[in-house]
């Protein structure tokens, strides 16, 4: 089956490509991309052109939950939910239950995504047996069944040795180790950042330092074994300090940022609905000068990767006091609009650097299959309507929980289209499509 | 001010009849000057009560108090039940011992299954700060917060301030030093943001493992010097140590804790020679507070006590008044 999406504004960073090109997809591959092509019989997707056309959108932060928590996401909805945020692969952390450190739980993932056969799924291995801490994981046999790196998410690798070693044995096999940078110590039973916000509301903190230090180790960790690491939801300006300075002498270290981080601080859990569970999330919400941090790193360069630490809970599990609520909320289907509404038309970033840090780099990093539109590649494609005004209604949410922050945002932009392997995988209303395309 | 304070005594018309400006006692956050004045004021009519020979009047006949207690207290429940009883308020107290809490329901669904039978008020003390204002969200009854975590303990502050006006006669412009844990006292915020709103010159004291981070955003002066903090003071609140911290790291031993911070005789010369000193209790002796202080002449502990009820009172007949109150009997 051939396709062509006619008259958008490709932006293709990979490839330097930025302007009015039309985009051929023949038998689940990007044909061609080129101005005027002839249809010689390809169903036409005709689109505005101030609509981007980009490589597939890759979120390499997603906890899907199964197996073991199917009453918070499956992989069939968190990929429902994925597509439908224009992200046409995912990364799935390993903190499932059992936790993903063994070939076998591997294999059952990428077979429960094959049967969704909505987003690409890349499972992420635990580092050590159970997350414990104490015992690598069989890493080799986890990236021969399909892990693309490794992570204790949830958790920070325990100690400086266990980091060593992954970072040695992992980078031997050609896989980054991701960390979930805090120092255990520090964050004791901390639920919110520490400063004047969880003072005055009598809520535990957690230092931006008790993320930082461990960066710091991590970076020093991999200076030292000269593998990659990878620093996840990275929230406080003292972390991306600890990241510049690694990068400016040649350390194998990169990091990503939520959407989160670089729109809310604090101050949301005074009101105007105090104590919301919804807003907490770890790393938790920082100070305003940490928000603006990672603002300032998006722009310059020294974020790589945004990533949405998709983290869905059930309502009953978030409808209780915040002490006792889990960490975390759903991202997929958010991401765009934040990225678009609070960096883009905010003047943060350009159009090319939000799809480098949606696609460009998410696959650089983790070694992934494209974040290019090159020709002959897989035809992954992300469409998106820079000028889309939505309203986010978490009841209309893809994903199985609705523990977001964001319900009621009015926000300008949002994606429209997401092709992954040439199968319209998700068509907001609005885009003009032949039925024979939707039909599956 | 004064028209306040007679108010309960002369007949009144429910449409002129003083109001809060919230329905939920959450927190001193978001209370005014006003209300604060009304509680205060309200309570003084209350305390006479407290001194008939009939401690009872009708106020509250009719209404449904549930106290609801998740972590252990003997004051305040106490405090809370007589205030009831002396409105003529039918009360209930549960303790988290008996409850269904501890068969794994979450205090939403407690709280739901509690206002089924459709109480009036719902006193309630947690260790999870926040959990009165989730309550407020999902319940038709007035909520009083009886302490939650370390964030609010609203009657404790109000208590505080009416003890402290009873001897001072004003709050406006006084030197109130507050010494101890104030990294983890709700007493202490109640007390910060009361005391601020109405005028006083708030100084804080602590070890600096116990200075809440944001501090200088609090509108208070902090120093880890016990006598800058008391010097010239016209009142000396002690916080409550819970010998646990140690565990924290937050200071070495609690002998050393005494040593640096603990009030005596001679570190309170420093302050005014009328100075009240005052604790929320329950007190450590020999830690925070030396018994010679305790029980010395410039004590008003057990006062604090007794003004605990009245302002209570206060409370419950000014969140009951909005719904109609028989004001007139009191």
């Amino acid at each position: 089956m051939k396709m062509m999406i006619r008259g958008g504004r490709v932006v293709d960073p990979a490839a330097d490509r930025d302007g009015a090109f039309d985009v051929l997809i023949e038998d689940g591959r990007i044909a061609q991309i080129g101005r005027g092509l002839p249809v010689n019989g390809a169903e036409v997707i005709e689109i505005p052109g101030t609509w981007i056309v980009a490589p597939g959108l890759i979120d390499i932060h997603v906890h899907l939950r199964e197996p073991g928590q199917e009453h918070k996401e499956t992989i069939a909805s968190g990929t429902a939910s994925a597509v439908a945020g224009g992200f046409t692969a995912v990364a799935c952390m390993p903190n499932t239950e059992p936790i993903n450190d063994h070939a076998g739980i591997t294999q059952f993932i990428l077979k429960k995504a094959a049967e969704a056969n909505l987003a690409r799924v890349y499972p992420i291995g635990a580092v050590s047996r159970g997350s414990m801490g104490e015992q690598l994981a069989e890493l080799g046999e986890q990236k021969a069944a399909g892990c693309i790196a490794f992570t204790d998410d949830g958790r920070p690798v325990a100690t400086a040795l266990l980091m060593r070693r992954a970072l040695e044995y992992a980078g031997m096999l050609g896989a980054p180790i991701i960390d979930h940078c805090e120092d255990p110590s520090l964050k004791g039973d901390g639920v919110a950042h520490e400063g004047y916000y969880a003072s005055a509301l009598g809520l535990r903190g957690i230092p931006g330092t008790a993320e930082s230090l461990m960066v710091e180790r991590d970076v020093s960790l991999a200076e030292l074994t000269g593998s990659h690491v990878h620093i996840a939801h990275m929230s406080a300006r003292q972390s991306l300090r600890a990241v510049r300075s690694g990068k400016e002498r040649g350390v194998q270290v990169t990091c990503e940022v939520a959407p989160h981080h670089f729109t809310l601080t604090d101050e949301s859990l005074d009101g105007p609905v105090k104590y919301d569970t919804n807003l907490k999330m770890n790393p938790p919400l920082r100070e305003r000068a940490d928000r603006d941090a990672m603002l300032a790193g998006l722009a310059d360069g020294t974020v790589d990767v945004i990533a949405t630490d998709h983290a869905p809970h059930h309502a009953d599990e978030k409808m209780v006091e915040f002490d006792r609520a889990p960490f975390g909320i759903v991202g997929l289907e958010t991401a765009v609009p934040l990225v678009f509404d609070r960096l883009v038309h905010a003047g943060v970033i350009t159009v090319r650097r939000a799809i480098e840090l949606l696609s460009t780099n998410p696959a650089r990093v983790m070694h992934l299959p494209g974040g290019t539109l090159a020709d002959s590649g897989a035809a992954d494609v992300t469409v998106i309507d820079p000028d889309r005004t939505i309203t986010i209604d978490s009841a209309a949410l893809r994903s199985r929980s609705k523990n977001t922050p964001f319900h009621g945002w009015t926000l300008r932009g949002a994606s429209m289209l997401t092709i992954v392997g040439g199968r319209i995988a998700y068509a907001a209303p609005g885009v003009n499509l032949a039925d024979r395309l939707l039909s599956r | 001010m004064t028209t306040h304070a007679q108010l309960p005594t002369a007949p009144v018309s429910r449409d002129v009849a003083p109001r809060l400006k919230s329905r939920h006692l959450l927190g001193i956050a978001g209370m005014d000057a006003d209300d604060i004045t009304l509680i205060l004021d309200t309570a003084e009519a209350m305390k006479e009560v407290g001194k008939r020979a009939i401690k009872k009047v009708p106020t509250l006949r009719g209404r449904t108090v549930v106290n609801l207690f998740f972590e252990p207290s003997t004051r305040t429940r106490t405090s809370f039940e007589i205030a009831e009883k002396r409105l003529s308020a039918d009360t209930l107290s549960i303790a988290t011992a008996t409850s269904s809490v501890s068969k794994g329901e979450t205090l939403a669904d407690t709280v739901r299954n509690l206002e089924a039978m459709s109480p009036d008020m719902i006193v309630m003390r947690h260790a999870s700060s926040g959990a009165p204002h989730l309550l407020s969200r999902i319940c038709r009854s007035a909520i009083i917060n009886a302490g939650d975590g370390m964030h609010e303990h609203p009657t404790q502050a109000l208590l505080d301030a009416f003890t402290i006006r009873e001897h001072k006669h004003r709050l406006q412009g006084l030197k109130v030093a507050i010494i101890g844990d104030l990294l983890h006292s709700r007493v202490l915020r109640s007390n910060v943001l009361l005391l601020n709103t109405m005028g006083a010159e708030l100084w804080l004291c602590g070890p600096a493992t116990l200075l809440p981070a944001g501090l200088d955003r609090f509108g208070v002066r902090a120093t880890t010097s016990i006598d800058e903090a008391v010097e010239g003071a016209d009142v000396v609140m002690l916080l409550r140590i819970q010998q646990e911290r140690m565990h924290g790291h937050f200071f070495p031993s609690v002998r050393e804790y005494f040593t640096l911070f603990g009030m005596t005789d001679e570190r309170l010369r420093r302050a005014k020679d009328d100075v009240i000193v005052m604790h929320p209790g329950p007190m450590n002796r020999g830690v925070e507070i030396d018994s010679s202080v305790a029980d010395g002449p410039y004590s008003v502990i057990l006062e604090q006590v007794a003004n605990g009820v009245a302002v209570r009172m206060a409370v419950l007949y000014l969140l009951a008044g909005r719904e109609g109150a028989e004001v007139q009997d009191v």
